[in-house]
């Protein structure tokens, strides 16, 4: 459905470069919910941004439904209606001044939908904020923060997408009201067939509604297969070292070394700096040292780019 | 904006708003008076302050005998203790009388009413044409900080900020209505109308080119503080997600300006705006000097010469009441336009 092949970011920081999307091979299937997991600063909002075509690749392509996203003026148009954002905070999401009847009207107004009210008061009622016509006129600031993520999402839906691209979409709302949009996310991909990527710094999150989880590491995705594999068995030291925070785990992985920064990109492994594993003296850690990964290719089955993994698996 | 609302059935909702507004409206307004009143004493005693003695001014330095000055001092009433002299003031004042000017021997509230027009027209067209020129410039610089366009209108409207009024006052009037070398003057270089205007739309097109170069000098020296007060709050909506929001949505970049990112920009340059609409009435004191501009400002400068007590009690006070009403405005107009303020 929308698929990211070899994406590449850069922006051009205090005469540095930054790298922020590296190589990032991605898919999200027709009814499918990815979460894309990392640390702050990995990319991974950058990676949503450029998927969205608010940001444009370096180089690599962004596709949906097998051709490659046009940057010119009509056909963007035509892919807004099909992918949309979800922000983490409902509150900056929403202009202040407009009521929720307006914000949720913007969609269907620039793209000229018919039937206006209709559509609105159904994105509403979609979103679990019935009966609709009683939120028309409410302000932002009058609504509760979860209340506030519907109109959100309901401004979404309105334009009748098919893929949602969902940034930290609880990760500013109270514990409570976490798992009622989080069930709104399901329900929606059971109702409409949804396709949702959800970027999340939170596994536990990922857990709870994800088919698939990638998870990335300054710009490049890591690991990546089903929600259930990588999260019981982890591969990749970065994602056992992720888990081991969660209250569930025995031991805790507490990694060394500073975070990384995108503007200097380690040579071979660029995780090797604060592997457990190297850090250990594992005999591996000279070829994590020097030797590059390959860029994790477009499977649907687990995967993970780390030398460890790649030398259990020949042996 | 096109808002095509549809009616919704929360009507209960409004009655609590309407009447926090009503109690936010009396509270400004009584805080409003307080300061009228604090202001009324303070411009008394303000001026006794200066240097001068309005009777000897008056007296042009002609020889006159003890006894004269003595006459002339009852008759301005400054015989009286400094304290009788302030519950007389007060007194006047709460009445809505101004006194009589030393100067020129009449009402103060006359011959501000002589006055006004002129600065009003001066004063009036000055702020509308910064106020529209600083914001324009203000939404566009902000949107796109660091841009040629920002850096030029930046750069060039805080030169003029930082170019004192009087000099180029003195340079426009030098350039364009003394005219220079080959250049002729195409302005005139003072007053509000010629002496030989015509009538009807020939006195209109006369006025006008007597407006032009103080005019010019106003909106130079001020616009600045608008262009820069819009910037940054254009500039503050720039980075918000509801702006990423509807460019997600396929709103065009000049779209989401207009119709996100400027009316919500203009809420604090509305209360600059009407803090300057006060400062209007004062007129501005350089300018009318420059360009002998028969307004408020000229009269005000006047009265500090001789000093004039009653005529300075008088404009001044207009100026500063005006500008605490204006204020209390712009507070309940805020209150009105942001939604957020008006159920806080």
């Amino acid at each position: 459905m929308l698929t990211a092949t070899d994406l590449a970011v850069e922006f051009a920081s205090r005469g540095r470069r930054a790298r922020a999307v590296d190589g990032v091979n991605l898919s999200v299937g027709a009814g499918e919910i990815v979460a894309l997991v990392g640390e702050s600063g990995c990319g991974k909002t950058t990676l949503a941004r450029t998927l969205l075509g608010l940001e444009r690749p370096t180089s690599g392509t962004v596709s949906y439904d097998g051709s490659p996203l046009s940057y010119r003026g009509k056909a963007l148009q035509a892919y807004r209606r099909q992918v949309q954002l979800v922000l983490q905070d409902p509150m900056g999401s929403l202009n202040p001044r407009q009521t929720v009847y307006e914000a949720v009207a913007e969609g269907p107004r620039i793209h000229g939908l018919p039937d206006e009210e209709k559509v609105v008061a159904e994105a509403l009622s979609r979103a679990g904020l019935r009966p609709p016509e009683r939120f028309f006129l409410r302000y932002p600031h009058e609504l509760s923060g979860g209340q506030r993520q519907r109109v959100v999402i309901a401004g979404a839906l309105a334009l009748d997408p098919k893929v949602l691209i969902a940034d930290e979409p609880v990760a500013s709302l109270d514990a409570s009201v976490r798992g009622e949009i989080l069930a709104l996310l399901l329900r929606l991909r059971d109702d409409l067939g949804l396709s949702a990527l959800v970027v999340t710094h939170d596994l536990g999150l990922a857990w709870n509604i994800a088919d698939r989880v990638a998870v990335m590491y300054l710009g490049r995705i890591v690991e990546s297969g089903p929600t259930e594999e990588i999260l019981k068995n982890p591969q990749h030291p970065y994602t056992q070292a992720l888990l081991s925070v969660l209250p569930e785990s025995e031991e805790r992985i507490v990694l060394t070394g500073e975070p990384p920064d995108p503007t200097r990109i380690p040579t071979g492994c660029r995780f090797h700096p604060r592997c457990q594993i190297v850090a250990a003296g594992n005999p591996i850690a000279d070829k994590c040292r020097t030797d590059l990964l390959p860029v994790l290719p477009t499977t649907e089955g687990s995967q993970a780019a780390c030398h460890l993994v790649t030398q259990r698996q020949t042996r | 904006m096109t808002i095509s609302t549809p009616p919704a059935a929360d009507a209960i909702a409004e009655e609590p708003a309407r009447r926090g507004l009503l109690r936010y409206a009396v509270a400004k307004v009584g805080g409003a008076l307080l300061s009228i009143a604090m202001v009324i004493v303070a411009t008394f005693f303000a001026f006794r302050l200066l240097p001068g003695d309005p009777v000897r001014a008056l007296a042009q330095g002609r020889n006159m005998t003890p006894e004269q000055l003595d006459l002339e001092r009852r008759r301005l009433g400054l015989d009286k203790s400094l304290l009788e002299q302030f519950v007389q003031f007060v007194n006047q004042t709460v009445h809505f009388d101004l006194g009589t000017s030393y100067e020129y021997k009449r009402p103060v509230l006359d011959l501000i009413g002589e006055r006004i027009g002129a600065t009003l027209l001066l004063t009036g067209t000055a702020l509308v044409m910064a106020v529209s020129l600083g914001i324009w410039q203000g939404a566009r610089a902000g949107w796109k900080p660091g841009s040629r366009f920002d850096k030029f209108s930046t750069g060039v409207s805080l030169v003029l900020w930082s170019v004192p009024t009087f000099w180029l006052g003195l340079l426009l009037l030098m350039v364009f209505a003394a005219g220079i070398g080959p250049i002729p003057g195409i302005f005139p270089t003072r007053g509000i109308e010629s002496v030989d205007a015509p009538d009807g739309f020939g006195y209109v097109l006369d006025v006008a080119k007597h407006m032009v170069l103080p005019c010019l000098t106003m909106v130079a020296v001020v616009y600045a503080q608008y262009l820069l007060v819009m910037r940054s709050s254009v500039l503050d909506e720039v980075g918000q997600d509801y702006v990423t929001t509807a460019r997600a949505k396929g709103l065009k970049d000049d779209e989401i300006r207009r119709r996100h990112a400027v009316p919500n920009a203009l809420l604090p340059t509305v209360t600059l705006v009407f803090m300057r609409i006060g400062f209007v009435v004062g007129g501005a004191v350089t300018v009318e000097a420059i360009f002998s501009w028969p307004g408020l400002g000229q009269l005000f400068y006047e009265a500090i010469r001789v000093p004039d007590f009653t005529l300075m009690q008088g404009t001044f006070l207009l100026i500063t009441v005006s500008v605490i009403l204006m204020n209390t405005l712009a507070d309940v107009i805020y209150h009105v336009l942001d939604p957020r303020v008006r159920s806080a």
